[in-house]
């Protein structure tokens, strides 16, 4: 069996990994776009500020990882798919024959057109040698203007901060992470950033980016409310789209993303799709969506794996999350935060004290949550809305004292032992006994 | 022998002995809120619950770190690696327990390693509510919980689940 | 080590915090809470002040073992002038909110002056704050407790707050923290409400460290061992909890029955251990529910109880429904024997009330007791109580007279001022069992002998914490000695009064003298600080300890005369039991006591024993 793995991303990588668990005859080859070992994205922000080498962004560690495990890792563009011939063109040529392909390409930063964004000094944030050039560019007391304070966004500005760099935030929405959570949250985090002594200019756009008068920082930003902030680096971090240009005329249906059934095959035949790239099923909605997350990069990677090689795994669906520390101001979304359409909400605001955390309730179950400046435990969120536990007595409990969360997952989870906490996931393979012999067999 | 803590929450009497003996083991000082365990205090119902990571086999943590900094062990211990951890939390909001925690003094994560083999939280519990068992023998309502789980998994999925093919580490 | 060696000073009248050092010379000499924190309140604070103005102080004060593993290691008190005694009050709890305060870096509180407004102390590490407290201020401990973790939106925090009853300035309220666990005596919650500050809430993440880890880690690992093999600690504290005492002690003839009246109540065993254990008639349940250990604890005498929903006391009141804490044996005694009721269900009740309210039970039920007796007399009329017919063995009545009190309402307000001096007002201050102005506790000064020396001369008035001779004289140890007798006691009250003093300046709870000596606690002390701490300096701190407490007193005006039991126990013999015919011999045992101190005839510490033990 050849498979081939276009992305070198979490979903591309754990592919090939978990392919070569269920099958240690085939063989796989896995191709990068960029000239790099594969890395992961998320970790740019810690390399950016110095917290680790280049080295402390790879997927493993081990150079000779993917040479142990008998994967064939080449980088290099793919140019084109023959779905009918099974085979792939790279950009430089070369042809890949496959039996089972997977689309794994993630997705690229959008470039707004606006006037002057090819200008130098101007960079996404987005692969490890815009991070590079950030490195560069981004002195300690460096003017810097972030575009975008969506949760990409967020995550850069930590880094930046930490670098030390003079920085001004533009958003066009009315709040930071306007995606990952509500006015409240969003509130407190230009709050709390404007305290850190960042300027928040949120409900701004970016009008134009020209030279920087002589003897200045090198750019000038004009904004829509009419000024200009000079930059030695403008940072645009507006959003992305799924990187699938290649597919055209290949057979394979792209909407926002790839779309994907319940085993994440493409409308083509013997094509598999995974990660940022793909419309996978959001548990909360049920509907197809682009989580562009790591967890369900991963999750997909496996359960197409799965597939490919023939052991059957239907995708039930995977929640939506995220955790983000915005200069040591710590949030997290999960589900349905914009809470349910016909549900109740618990919640609890310390504007002073930078805590927030609501609860969104369908039924009796918790499908949604919310939390500012706490961190302990908070995975039980996950627990209980993945599960979808009921939460009998404890949801009136929680509705009115949202920060019992904890005891409330503890009495559900052990109160009722015939829905364990793992219900809706998959169940992979896994080596050896496991634990207890109870793998899930 | 895979061996696993086995807690019985009808023993604890709430003294904490194990959040000591964790922080003490792991961070070299008292100090309750950097306990890999921790005791959950239900006052108005008289119960009194200490709660840690099961090294589960799912190996949530693992599976969303970015940057392989969670590993599992021969034990299937899934053990936090300091030198790799970039701090993202993503696993803590990833593990459906709610057993990874974040540190913020040293921007890392911590979970319960089991000490390396030897538990400090089981040897310090004075009532015996907290045990290192064999796992067959001691992890039974582990057990119970997890086969209920599977067979709600089988129910979805088929019969087809694969075994694994190697004893390795899941290598995920 | 040990010690955090930070002390936070707030002073409400100006709403400042501050941090400063440690005094670690005076911590070698006080070691930590109790002997510590009553040094900087004698360096501080004018003796004769008065105890509810402004320029007195109170600190809540940890010991250098406090959030160690050292079992039992979690204790706190609160150290002031007590209102109700005028005298040095100290009261110990248990819970965690010693620990995590601990863990928030400070070894101590030093509350001044007073409050404009009603405000609440939020510690969370270094982060000190003054919040406002309207929206609590009225309200009982447990909804301060939760209001305070929802406000803050963490369950983690511990709180240690007053109920309504020290803000009504009932003179025995107490400081209540994790919802039951209480600084019960002396009214150290009068004074905190007398400061409009409502509570103290903190949430620490620091870590405690001991000088030397492997000596502390053999150390209290011994002393685990030797708990867990006493009979007392191992077994009869985490079964019955204190209340293993109830049958004993009204068997020995020692149980003050209905205003000390009587040393024996028959219904004794319907408000024991065992009853407490044993299914109800009522309902077929317990109402014991379990037993809790404070931190670090691994004897667990906590009684965690769940009054039966269909009793008189809360039958439509669900909020009490669930479990909490349950009665430990001088609250049985006080609620029950002393008013003569033997209700089980009605005196939890009554315990729940006094923990919500934070009342402290022992004086709460003295004060019923007396009034009661007063009652009974006629010196106190149907129409003076408001309606309440106050018998002994009226649950009825000690139920209302619960839920008056601590909101200082009608009979209520009169019960506030304590037994000494309600029994004063109403023409019978002979009637109030009290030294000092604080009504003893649950050991009858004719049965055991020991103790009515231990009530007379103790600093906090009448107690039977600072020198539990009950362990000699009932249960033998470390020796048993002949409870019915006088001989030797000043010698062996001595002894247990400083070496409690020293337990109760380490962090460490004295119900752990059930099985240690200071053989057994000076190791962990030694292993954990600096300053080669032997027995022979722990009770040298311990006599230090009383020393300067009793010298604050004289300070304050007590002298000798103050040192005396109520006329009861010194003319009316007991009627019944091992003791029948024996009056208190303290009379006799007070001026060997004070030779043995180094007092003068009157009671007075001299220059020479003041300059031997560097007071």
């Amino acid at each position: 069996m050849k498979y081939a793995i276009l992305g070198a991303g979490p979903a591309g990588v754990t592919a090939a990994e978990t392919l070569r668990n269920v099958d240690p005859e085939a063989s796989i080859t896995l191709v990068g776009g960029e000239p790099e070992p594969p890395y992961s994205r998320m970790a740019l922000p810690y390399f950016i500020y110095g917290k680790i080498d280049e080295g402390g962004t790879h997927l493993r560690q081990d150079p000779l990882h993917y040479n142990r495990e008998n994967i064939r890792y080449l980088t290099g563009r793919c140019g084109g798919i023959d779905a009918q011939a099974k085979r792939l063109y790279m950009s430089g040529g070369e042809a890949l024959e496959y039996d089972k392909l997977l689309i794994a390409t993630g997705a690229n930063p959008i470039m707004p057109p606006i006037p002057g964004a090819h200008l130098e000094g101007v960079e996404t944030c987005w692969t490890l040698d815009d991070a590079r050039n950030i490195l560069k560019l981004a002195e300690k007391g460096s003017p810097v203007v972030l575009v975008g304070a969506g949760f990409i966004g967020s995550i850069i500005l930590e880094a930046l901060y930490l670098r030390g760099c003079d920085i001004t935030v533009v958003e066009l929405a009315p709040r930071m992470v306007a995606r990952m959570m509500d006015e409240t949250a969003g509130g407190m985090l230009g709050r709390w950033c404007e305290a850190k002594g960042v300027r928040v200019l949120t409900r701004t756009r970016v009008a134009s980016i020209k030279q920087g008068a002589e003897g200045g920082p090198r750019l000038s930003v004009g904004l829509s409310s009419g000024i200009n902030i000079p930059a030695d680096l403008v940072v645009m971090a507006v959003g992305v789209r799924s990187n699938t240009g290649f597919l055209v005329g290949s057979g394979v249906k792209v909407n926002t993303g790839i779309a994907v059934d319940d085993y994440l095959q493409t409308t083509a035949p013997d094509i598999y799709a995974a990660g940022d790239c793909c419309e996978g099923v959001d548990l909360s909605t049920g509907k197809p969506d682009m989580l562009a997350i790591q967890p369900v990069a991963v999750e997909h990677g496996r359960i197409a794996a799965l597939n490919m090689a023939g052991h059957k795994h239907r995708h039930r669906g995977s929640l939506n999350m995220n955790v983000l520390d915005t200069i040591g101001l710590i949030s997290s979304s999960f589900g349905l935060w914009q809470g349910a359409q016909v549900g109740e909400t618990g919640k609890l605001v310390d504007e002073g004290g930078y805590k927030y955390m609501k609860l969104e309730f369908e039924g009796d179950k918790l499908v949604g949550a919310q939390c500012v400046g706490m961190t302990d435990h908070v995975g039980m969120l996950r627990g209980l809305i993945q599960t979808g536990f009921r939460m009998g007595e404890w949801k009136d409990k929680l509705l009115a004292a949202p920060e019992r969360l904890r005891e409330a997952y503890i009495s559900v989870a052990q109160g009722a032992p015939n829905a364990g906490p793992m219900a809706p996931h998959v169940n992979t393979p896994r080596a050896g006994l496991g634990h207890g012999g109870a793998s899930g067999h | 022998m895979l061996k696993a803590l086995v807690i019985d929450a009808g023993k604890c009497t709430g003294c904490k002995q194990c959040e000591m003996a964790c922080s003490l083991e792991n961070e070299g000082e008292f100090n309750v809120a950097k306990s890999r365990i921790r005791v959950f205090d239900f006052h108005t119902e008289a119960r009194f619950v200490p709660y840690t990571c099961t090294q589960c086999a799912e190996a949530w943590c693992q599976q969303a770190c970015p940057v392989n900094a969670i590993t599992t062990d021969s034990m299937g211990v899934k053990i936090v690696h300091d030198n790799l951890c970039v701090g993202c939390k993503v696993c803590t909001i990833a593990c459906p327990f709610g057993t990874v925690n974040y540190n913020a003094s040293t921007g890392k994560v911590i979970k319960c390693d089991l000490c390396g083999g030897k538990p400090a939280c089981s040897d310090a519990c004075p009532t015996g509510a907290i045990t290192f068992q064999d796992a067959e023998q001691g992890g039974f309502d582990k057990m119970k919980v997890w086969a209920a789980q599977s067979a709600n998994a089988a129910t979805h999925e088929g019969p087809n689940t694969p075994k694994a093919s190697q004893a390795s580490g899941s290598g995920h | 080590m040990g010690w955090t060696g930070k002390i936070l000073r707030v002073n409400l009248t100006n709403g400042s915090v501050q941090s400063e050092p440690l005094n670690m010379e005076w911590a070698q000499q006080y070691l930590g809470q109790r002997g510590l924190a009553s040094k900087y309140l004698v360096e501080e604070v004018d003796a004769k002040c008065d105890p509810l103005g402004p320029d007195n102080k109170m600190i809540f004060a940890t010991g250098p073992l406090t959030g160690t593993c050292a079992s039992t290691g979690g204790r706190y008190s609160v150290i002031t002038k007590g209102p109700l005694t005028n005298a040095i009050a100290c009261s110990n709890s248990g819970g965690y909110f010693g620990a995590e305060l601990k863990f928030a870096g400070w070894d101590m509180i030093i509350v001044e002056g007073k409050s404009p407004k009603p405000v609440y102390l939020r510690v969370a590490d270094d982060t000190v704050e003054l919040l406002d407290a309207s929206e609590i201020w009225g309200t009982s401990v447990w909804h301060t407790d939760e209001w305070i973790k929802s406000k803050h939106q963490d369950p983690m925090m511990h709180v240690a707050t007053i109920g309504v009853a020290g803000e009504n300035g009932v003179l025995y309220s107490a400081i209540v923290n994790d919802l039951h666990r209480a600084a019960g005596r002396s009214g150290v919650g009068t004074v905190m409400g007398s400061k409009n500050l409502k509570a103290v809430a903190v949430r620490g993440t620091k870590g405690v460290k001991v000088r030397d880890g492997k000596a502390f880690m053999k150390a209290t690992n011994d002393g685990k061992k030797v708990l867990a093999e006493n009979a007392v600690t191992g077994s009869g504290l985490p079964t019955f909890g204190t209340q293993v005492l109830m049958n004993a002690i009204n068997e020995a003839g020692a149980m003050p029955t209905r205003n000390s009246r009587e040393v024996q109540f028959e219904g004794a065993h319907d408000i024991s251990a065992e009853a407490m254990a044993t299914p109800r008639k009522s309902d077929g349940q317990k109402n014991l529910q379990t037993n809790q250990a404070c931190f670090a604890c691994t004897i667990a005498c906590g009684r965690i109880s769940k009054i039966d929903e269909k009793h008189f006391t809360v039958v439509n009141k669900p909020q009490y429904w669930h479990s909490s804490g349950g009665l430990e044996y001088e609250a049985a005694w006080a609620l029950g024997s002393n008013t003569g009721v033997n209700d089980l269900e009605a005196l939890t009740y009554v315990n729940f009330i006094c923990n919500e309210q934070a009342l402290d039970p022992i004086s709460f039920g003295a004060t019923v007791s007396a009034a009661m007796e007063l009652y009974e007399l006629g010196l106190l009329t149907k129409e003076q109580t408001g309606g309440i017919e106050l018998t002994f063995g009226s649950a009825e009545a000690l139920v209302k007279c619960v839920e008056l009190t601590g909101k200082a309402e009608g009979f209520g307000k009169e019960l506030g001022l304590g037994s000494a001096r309600l029994c004063a007002k109403y023409g019978r201050p002979d009637l109030s069992m009290t030294v000092k102005g604080q009504e003893f506790p649950a050991y009858d000064a004719r049965g055991i002998q020991g103790m009515g020396l231990t009530y007379a001369t103790s600093n906090r008035g009448a107690c039977h914490l600072r020198s539990y001779t009950v362990a000699s004289e009932m249960l033998g140890i470390p020796e048993k000695t002949d409870p019915l007798v006088t001989d030797g006691k000043p010698a062996l009250v001595i002894a247990f009064q400083d070496a409690t003093a020293a337990v109760d300046s380490s962090g460490l709870c004295v119900f752990t003298t059930f099985a240690w000596t200071l053989n057994d606690i000076a190791p962990q002390v030694d292993a954990a600080c600096e300053g080669n701490w032997t027995p022979e300096k722990m009770a040298e701190v311990g006599a230090r300890i009383w020393n300067m407490e009793r010298m604050f007193n004289h300070r304050a005006g007590f002298t000798a005369k103050d040192d005396q039991l109520p006329p009861r126990l010194m003319k009316e013999a007991a009627k019944t039991g091992p003791a029948a015919g024996l009056v208190s011999g303290v009379d006799k045992m007070l001026p060997e006591y004070y030779q043995l101190r180094g007092w003068t005839a009157d009671g007075v510490p001299t220059n020479e024993t003041l300059s031997r033990l560097a007071v």
